[in-house]
């Protein structure tokens, strides 16, 4: 080999060096550089109304006055109201595909679940136009404001576009991100586990109860904390069956706004300054929630790739 | 009398797994169902073929939507998938376990979990006000930006499964490092990489939200990529919120060319590519 | 496999290729009359976008060389994409404030009035007749969310003969900035003090009660699919959609339902500034239908591009002249007569580099 070559080699070497490390650095600078463009927009908007942007309920364009907290307040309670939904759903069905099925259906029901992830989320928005919020409309808010009326949050006049249908899309949207993490970490539980358990006379679900779950837990939390994540930024399914009014009433029945709905209807119609840049400081918020639920998220799965944790028999 | 009990419960937490999947799939088959349903009746030559018509006049199409998805896709893979592969190389080839290397991975999971909306707004000032028009471009590059740390992840994971003899193995011929990776470790990793890549075009494919501010719409042809541009899911929201018949038909077709878009996609990405061979 | 790898991309970027220039031979059939070709985006109310997308088409089978693009994308849309100059004209029915003019980036915008139309206040209650009637200040408390029975007394009050049903009223409205609210709001204001001091006019407003849509076609939509509603539309969208419409009571007293006649009677009796930012709800005269307005394009005086510039100009003199004939099959009035070659000479104000852009 002659000295030529070396260097000649070493200099193609260097360059896809510094060729990967620059885009790795890209990426970093990508998100620094989103966050900061956005701050750079909303600077008016959070010099003008500080903290009170998040507590202010006014969202009053002819007056100039912008508060956030109908847009979080609608952004939580879907994406609560989704979590609770699609949390055990998901979680059964990890444990069903990972722990109970065969591996023919496990295959297939696998593909299915995450198909639902595949679905556009505007494909989502026109089924709950046409097929959700009527179903929701004649015979579910009927029916829950007759059993369960007495609570609050089933009072009112079922419209059928309202925090019920925003929550419930969302369920759908999230549960294979559920779903798909919760396989994940169930399936990094060694498989010793399990056996020990079998072998003390474990039933099945003692088994999973005792040495798989604990083991999953955190991670479990991750996924659950993903699937969070994607509910609060998901846009256009919500905003097509949430109602679009920003307002805060207690019922699960009434129209709401979300955060992400507001800066999809409003974004390309703020006529001055300000309005644009308060609808960007609502873009930062989001951004700035997700990013520290996606750190904790992020920490709980890895930890559970590190090592066992101890779950307490029965 | 406790092993009666234990035996019950045992049936009865496995039975309410089997119930949670079956409810898992209903919305599945819901959507699906009704998509095709109604999609399919109002899918024929013309929806390819044609131009939007006029609201309220039969027989238009989405012919310029499905091309301007294309394009906007293929933009956004141009720029998108390079990007991600490069960055991943040197996750897993360069730097695996350094400070750097780790601020990067976590860089890349909050751009996974960026709301697509906010990527909306960034093109929107960052490009869109200063080049002074919507474009496909700009729609483009939005796609793009929610691909790249989809490709890193599923990359930075195949690459992770090339065993260390193989690159071992270069080194010991007296292959460069950079050849190496170039010539033995990405090949080895090809159909997973391109799995990933496959399944992170899917995703894009769909997206609305970033398109909004970045691509407008147009009822026409757009003659070159610096002109607002139609696609198909924006397309499918102005119709789905329409009062018109007509333009619910279209959105239902538009919905089953979609997904049936999407779902291609994933199924060559999973069963085509699937055999990892490593 | 890397090759192979290399090779499945170029056919990708040569399908892509193929795709796009398809698109281009497809985009403008019979185009060999020399002429530049032209792409003209456009952007703003949904209040003129059946119109307009009529104009469009029509205009584009006369001179095929010009595509225009337009969005219907709400009037707030329209005056902000004018102003940052990321589209070549707008249209809306709310006139630009001082303020927003003083804020547009490339100079002075002129309002070309495009058309005229009414807001009409359309309902979904099967039980109800096509006409109901409904005085001003009841129509205000009903978006003031003051009114939520359809058998307040208040309605029926104006309403013997109808047996009104104790179905609960939702209120629709856009969620997004329009020249339609912009109208019915201005409307509102001129008749309800209460109105004027909580919610005022405005393209967007922070409303008391309602489910929002997006655009007339996203309110309609939003109508249509929840029984007990109630909305306001572009008459035209009311019309195309077989929504029943009330009558209000206007100045005069009388009861008038929305129509091309009571819209033309509006205008009738205005005074028409020369910047033709003007407002006619509550107008006087014994048939106006009192919420009504004009619809307007938004257009720098100086443009920028010369071939954008004049075919802009051209389509639009074309759609103040022979694009009105369009108007009222879709139920929009025709300018009136006078106004029109006040427009006219707007237009030949309208200059590339100083020289007047229509011939």
């Amino acid at each position: 080999m002659s000295k030529q070559y070396k260097l000649t080699a070493s200099l193609g070497d260097q360059i896809l060096r510094l060729l990967t490390l620059s885009m790795a650095i890209g990426v970093l600078v990508l998100m620094v550089w989103m966050g900061w463009q956005m701050f750079d927009t909303a600077r008016p908007s959070i010099q003008r109304f500080g903290l009170g942007f998040i507590t202010s309920r006014v969202w009053d364009p002819v007056k100039e006055q912008f508060g956030a907290l109908p847009f979080i307040y609608g952004t939580l309670v879907t994406s609560f109201l989704a979590l609770l939904l699609a949390a055990p759903i998901g979680l059964g069905v990890a444990i069903f595909l990972n722990e109970m099925a065969e591996s023919r259906f496990r295959a297939v029901v696998g593909f299915l679940v995450e198909m639902l992830a595949a679905i556009p989320s505007v494909v989502y928005g026109l089924w709950g136009i046409f097929v959700l919020a009527p179903w929701l409309k004649t015979t579910v808010e009927p029916g829950l404001a007759k059993w369960l009326g007495f609570i609050p949050l089933f009072q009112g006049t079922p419209v059928g576009f309202g925090m019920l249908a925003g929550g419930l899309i969302l369920a759908v949207m999230i549960l294979p991100t559920i779903a798909a993490i919760s396989r994940e970490v169930m399936a990094a539980v060694p498989n010793m586990q399990r056996e020990a358990a079998l072998a003390l006379g474990a039933t099945k679900w003692e088994m999973i109860r005792v040495a798989v779950l604990p083991y999953a837990k955190s991670g479990i939390m991750g996924g659950i904390m993903l699937g969070l994540g994607r509910a609060l930024g998901e846009t256009m399914a919500v905003t097509m069956v949430i109602g679009n009014r920003p307002d805060i009433l207690a019922s699960l029945f009434a129209p709401a706004y979300s955060m992400a709905a507001v800066i999809a209807n409003e974004f390309t119609e703020a006529t001055y300054d300000l309005y644009l840049s308060a609808l960007v400081e609502i873009g930062l918020i989001l951004f700035g929630i997700t990013l520290v639920l996606n750190f904790f998220a992020r920490l709980l799965v890895w930890s559970v790739g590190r090592g066992p944790k101890g779950g307490s028999i029965v | 009398m406790n092993d009666i009990f234990r035996k019950y419960q045992n049936w009865l937490m496995l039975i309410v797994f089997i119930i949670a999947t079956i409810i898992a799939l209903i919305p599945l088959f819901g959507v699906l169902g009704y998509v095709l349903k109604n999609g399919l009746s109002a899918l024929n030559i013309q929806f390819f073929i044609n131009l939007p018509k006029a609201m309220g006049l039969p027989g238009g199409g989405m012919a310029n939507a499905i091309v301007g998805t294309l394009i906007m896709v293929l933009i956004a893979s141009l720029i998108g998938i390079p990007i991600g592969i490069l960055a991943a190389i040197y996750l897993t080839e360069y730097d695996r376990h350094s400070w750097l290397s780790t601020v990067v991975r976590f860089a890349t999971d909050v751009l996974t979990g960026i709301p697509s909306i906010i990527v909306g707004i960034v093109i929107y000032t960052a490009v869109v006000l200063k080049m002074g028009n919507f474009s496909a471009l700009a729609g483009g590059l939005a796609l793009a930006i929610i691909m790249i740390p989809l490709i890193i992840r599923s990359t930075e994971e195949m690459l992770k499964l090339v065993s260390h003899s193989i690159r071992e193995a270069g080194y010991a011929l007296g292959i460069s490092k950079g050849k190496t990776i170039l010539k033995i470790v990405l090949p080895t990793a090809a159909k997973g990489i391109i799995t990933g890549a496959m399944l992170a075009v899917a995703r894009v494919a769909g997206e609305t939200a970033p398109l909004l501010f970045t691509a407008l719409g147009n009822q026409y042809w757009a003659r070159s990529l610096n002109e607002p541009i139609a696609s198909l899911p924006v397309q499918i929201f102005q119709y789905a919120t329409s009062p018109y018949k007509e333009w619910h038909q279209l959105a239902w077709a538009g919905s089953l060319v979609l997904i049936l878009m999407v779902i291609i996609l994933n199924l060559v990405a999973r069963f085509a590519f699937r055999s990892r061979s490593i | 496999m890397f090759r192979k790898k290399g090779k499945l991309l170029a056919y990708l970027v040569m399908t892509a290729l193929v795709l796009i220039l398809a698109g281009c031979g497809e985009q403008a059939p019979g185009t060999s009359t020399g002429q530049e070709k032209v792409n003209l985006t456009g952007s703003g109310s949904s209040f003129v976008y059946p119109l307009l997308n009529q104009q469009i088409e029509e205009y584009r089978k006369q001179n095929s060389a010009i595509t225009i693009n337009y969005q219907s994308t709400g009037s707030g849309a329209g005056i902000k994409q004018v102003s940052e100059q990321t589209i070549d004209f707008g249209a809306t029915d709310g006139p630009m404030t001082e303020d927003q003019l003083k804020a547009a980036k490339g100079g002075k915008i002129l309002h070309i009035p495009l058309t005229l139309g009414a807001v009409a206040v359309t309902y979904n209650e099967p039980n109800l007749p096509k006409d109901l009637k409904i005085d001003p200040k009841v129509l205000a408390d009903i978006f003031l969310g003051k009114i939520t029975k359809w058998n307040d007394p208040k309605i029926a009050a104006d309403n013997p003969d109808v047996s009104l049903p104790d179905s609960t009223i939702t209120v629709a409205h856009r969620s997004d900035g329009s020249g339609t609210t912009y109208i019915f709001s201005d409307y509102l204001s001129r008749i309800s003090s209460e109105w004027s001091s909580k919610v005022g006019k405005g393209t967007s407003l922070s409303w008391p009660a309602g489910l929002g849509g997006k655009g007339n076609a996203g309110v309609a939509g939003v109508i249509q699919q929840t029984t007990g509603s109630i909305g306001y539309l572009e008459l035209a969208y009311a019309v195309q959609n077989n929504l029943p419409y009330a009558r209000i009571k206007n100045k005069e007293g009388n009861w008038v339902a929305p129509s091309l006649q009571s819209t033309s009677a509006a205008a009738a009796n205005a005074t028409i500034p020369d910047d033709m930012r003007v407002s006619i709800v509550n107008a006087p005269g014994t048939d106006a239908y009192p919420i009504a307005g004009f619809a307007w394009a938004l257009i720098y005086q100086d443009q920028t591009d010369k071939a954008k510039g004049t075919a802009l100009v051209n389509f639009l003199n074309w759609a103040i002249h022979d694009g009105q004939a369009l108007a009222e099959g879709l139920h929009y009035a025709k300018l009136p007569a006078n106004l029109i070659s006040r427009e006219e000479e707007l237009l030949k104000s309208i200059t590339f580099q100083g020289q007047s852009l229509l011939k």
